[in-house]
């Protein structure tokens, strides 16, 4: 478990070093996207719209923060991630149009992410679930806003970070994943468990 | 003060105890489980967590971005004259709580779109009514419920023939199929009986009880320690990330007469960030919170 410290624009030679259980730490810019807002970059992507930042070597998060607006400026009040498993049905095409190459998120994704994070070089690092004050002392301001007609939770915050993390590789560009080998293993204990509940599986 | 503005204000109050503190015994409970916990990254994800909390509390912050979508439950003494209202005081309240603490507006319209800012809209905040024999006060507990956890609830239309034991499959099945999504260490509320609804209303209900509080009727009470048990065999561990102590903090049941055709059962899952506040109003004015101490 190595411990690696980044900074924006983050490479794809970059994350070929890293391997799931490594913790990583981001310093530079990070932008905030859950369902809506994959949904709508992919949507404009696709009638060859550009996007209100270049989204290249950045981080994407998977967060929906609190925030509050203090004399015209926005703060983050707390942001830790979301479940990212809800953005599997768009992360691939995410990764390969935007060369976004780290994911910050929560509880690990599917196969059909796992694949493309093997096939663009790319990423998945997990920040602790609901941990939004701690993850909040990692972002020092909000440098933009977008598309804020979605709602604060699912618009497009772009926020300047410092050391943010600890983040936990999940899933490497090596085709590997940390929650994938919790659940065979779970699947391995199912015979154990029975026989202690008394049923069969 | 009028008793109307007493109760808005008691639930507003309610909704910052509930966004910024741990109930003692769930902050107490998982302060235990990082120390019992020996796999390192589910220990390194507790030590975060209690940090989390810890500074939560000091700096009256929200601990979780996702302060859930407003659930009321609402008990009402039976010899309580003055209820008149309170759908529209808790409204109030739910609105003036997402401003004032700040809170995240959760309340979205899911056949148009658009979030309404202020966490009320169409049947939200979603208001539980029950009746208390005897008693002269309104209770009133604040459980906002995160959406993370929510997305890993089930409902289990089981035949009868399966029985207990497919009652333990469902549980264990619906545990693994959620991993490390819900964000444990979990408690797992689950409802058997009545109908399709009744399940799973009993099973979130139980997320009410305290935590280690075993059912009275001896034969759910092992239930619940076994399957507490095996789940936290599954090595699921906190955040998924593999541990042997901390998938689950508890397991809740309870259950109703069922229909001679069904055995329905409803599974609510609730993050690590169990999040509830209570307060007794009485009818003097005077105010009791149950769950957090008052300044």
């Amino acid at each position: 478990m190595a411990e690696y410290h980044f900074t924006t624009p983050i490479t794809k030679e970059d994350v070929q070093k890293l391997r799931i259980g490594d913790v990583i730490y981001v310093t530079g810019t990070v932008f905030t996207a859950r369902d809506e807002a994959h949904e709508r970059a992919l949507e404009m992507a696709k009638k060859g719209e550009s996007m209100p930042i270049d989204f290249e070597g950045l981080a994407v998060y998977h967060c929906g923060p609190v925030v509050r607006k203090v004399d015209d400026q926005w703060e983050i009040v707390a942001a830790g991630p979301t479940t990212s498993t809800r953005m599997d049905i768009f992360e691939d095409e995410f990764i390969q149009t935007f060369g976004v190459n780290v994911i910050i998120g929560k509880g690990g994704m599917g196969a059909r992410t796992v694949k493309a994070m093997q096939e663009y070089k790319a990423v998945y690092t997990a920040f602790v679930g609901g941990a939004a004050v701690v993850a909040a002392k990692g972002i020092k301001r909000v440098k933009e806003v977008h598309w804020l007609d979605l709602g604060t939770p699912e618009c497009l915050w772009v926020l300047d970070v410092e050391k943010f993390g600890p983040l936990i590789v999940g899933i490497d560009t090596y085709g590997e994943s940390l929650f994938q080998n919790v659940a065979d293993e779970a699947q391995k204990k199912l015979p154990q468990i029975g026989e202690f509940l008394g049923i069969s599986f | 003060m009028t008793f109307y503005q007493l109760i808005e204000d008691t639930t507003v109050k309610l909704h910052k105890f509930a966004a910024t503190q741990l109930p003692n015994e769930v902050s107490e409970a998982l302060k235990k489980m990082q120390e019992a916990e020996t796999s390192p990254p589910s220990k390194a994800a507790l030590s975060t967590i209690v940090d989390n909390f810890g500074i939560a509390e000091e700096t009256a912050t929200p601990m979780c971005q996702d302060t859930g979508i407003h659930i009321y439950y609402v008990n009402i003494g039976e010899n309580f004259p003055k209820v008149l209202g309170i759908e529209s005081i808790l409204r109030k309240a739910s609105a003036r709580a997402t401003k004032e603490i700040p809170l995240r507006p959760n309340a979205v319209n899911p056949i148009v779109g658009g979030n309404s800012g202020d966490n009320t809209g169409r049947h939200i905040p979603y208001i539980n009514y029950d009746f208390i024999p005897g008693a002269d006060y309104l209770e009133i507990t604040v459980f906002p419920k995160g959406g993370g956890s929510e997305n890993m609830c089930a409902l289990g239309m089981l035949k009868p023939g399966q029985g207990i034991n497919g009652i333990k499959k469902f549980v264990i099945e619906t545990i693994l199929n959620a991993g490390g999504q819900p964000c444990p260490p979990v408690i797992v509320g689950v409802g058997i009986g009545g109908g399709a609804d009744i399940a799973l209303k009993l099973g979130k209900k139980q997320l009410m009880r305290p935590l280690g509080q075993r059912h009275p009727e001896p034969e759910i009470a092992q239930l619940e320690k076994d399957l507490l048990k095996a789940i936290n065999m599954t090595g699921i561990g906190s955040m998924g990330l593999g541990g042997e102590v901390s998938t689950a903090l508890d397991v809740k049941i309870d259950y109703a007469h069922r229909h001679p055709a069904s055995l329905p059962v409803g599974i609510a899952i609730q993050c690590w960030a169990a999040r509830k506040s209570t307060a007794r109003i009485y009818q003097d004015g005077r105010v009791e919170f149950l769950t957090h101490k008052e300044d």
